[in-house]
């Protein structure tokens, strides 16, 4: 086949591909636009049942307790992605070239703002949007900030740090079991022992989730004993 | 138009472009930087229809939905990301083998 002929071939699989994604755009598109006013959503239940979820804001009560299985599947999504970078490669020593002066005191400035925020940002979670995916993903911009700045994280033993990566999904899970044992179905939280259930439950899975995010960014296990930085 | 309707629309262009990268380069970074506008774009449209609420509430199920699939997408980004570099170490080429090239 001779150049002429490749050029005019990579050409026509180009417009053919636009062509393509156009009808599907245009596809999407009718699809959304072509959907009743007045949709079938779910708000009036979720209002409906507010107060006996043990939280004031809808979005975690949906979160936390009508769809609580789905969020304790998630949390195991995020523990077995972080098990695959784990079982992948093990943590490349980072460049240790001095971080710029802006990027320092950023990291100084912000860090302990952040973990304050992230705090915040659980226990706003009952009555306003937030809760413990926001938390963690804060804390979990905490963590990168640190590492990109080219400090240590502080050394915390070994299975310390594995415990409290699985800490979230352990809560979660052992929350459900409880109280299935006291006489409801999994996951299923009395209104009165929610509120406690619940804040327990994010505070345990926004560490986790914190942890795990800045674990996954490692990109790989951390090295081995003698050196063991985290 | 509404404002939830400008929404959908955009995230269905992310979307369209994201696809585009996706199937348009090899580079597996640009993939994964592609899949990730897509995701941007799946989002802007579930959070957009959020918004269709009677009485103007808005539903609070595909904003719980989005919440988690940011971070799950995050960590499978992750993922993807050392999976990239074990190609590329394995192959010398952060490109999956082209199957004409055989």
């Amino acid at each position: 086949m001779s150049d002429a002929h490749a050029a005019a071939g990579a050409l026509a699989a180009r417009a053919l591909l636009w062509i393509v994604l156009a009808g599907a755009g245009a596809m999407l598109a009718t699809a959304v636009l072509s959907l009743p006013e007045d949709g079938l959503g779910l708000a009036d239940e979720t209002l409906a049942d507010l107060g006996r979820t043990g939280v004031e804001h809808p979005v975690t009560a949906v979160l936390m307790n009508y769809r609580a299985y789905d969020t304790l599947l998630e949390m195991a999504v995020l523990f077995l992605a972080l098990v695959g970078v784990w079982s992948m490669a093990e943590a490349r020593p980072r460049p240790t070239a001095p971080p710029g002066l802006v990027l320092q005191f950023l990291t100084q400035l912000l860090v302990p703002f952040l973990i304050l925020f992230a705090g915040y940002l659980l226990w706003a979670g009952a009555h306003e949007p937030g809760g413990a995916f926001q938390a963690g993903a804060v804390l979990a911009a905490a963590g990168v900030l640190v590492t990109l700045s080219g400090a240590q994280l502080p050394s915390v033993p070994r299975a310390l740090h594995r415990s409290l990566l699985l800490l979230g999904l352990v809560t979660f899970a052992a929350a459900g079991v409880a109280v299935q044992l006291g006489g409801g179905a999994f996951l299923e939280f009395p209104p009165s022992a929610a509120k406690a259930l619940i804040l327990a439950i994010e505070a345990a899975a926004g560490i986790s989730i914190g942890l795990g995010l800045v674990a996954i960014f490692e990109g790989g296990r951390p090295s081995e004993p003698e050196s063991a930085p985290r | 138009m509404t404002g939830a309707e400008l929404y959908a629309l955009t995230g269905i262009a992310l979307f369209v472009i994201g696809l585009h990268g996706l199937i348009r380069y090899a580079h597996l970074m640009r993939k994964i930087l592609a899949l990730n506008v897509t995701g941007a774009g799946v989002f802007l449209v579930v959070a957009a229809l959020a918004e269709r609420g009677q009485d103007g509430t808005p539903d609070p199920v595909p904003q719980a939905l989005v919440i988690t699939g940011i971070v799950v997408a995050v960590a499978a980004t992750g993922l993807a990301l050392v999976l990239m570099l074990r190609v590329a170490s394995a192959t010398g080429r952060a490109e999956l083998p082209d199957p004409r090239s055989e």
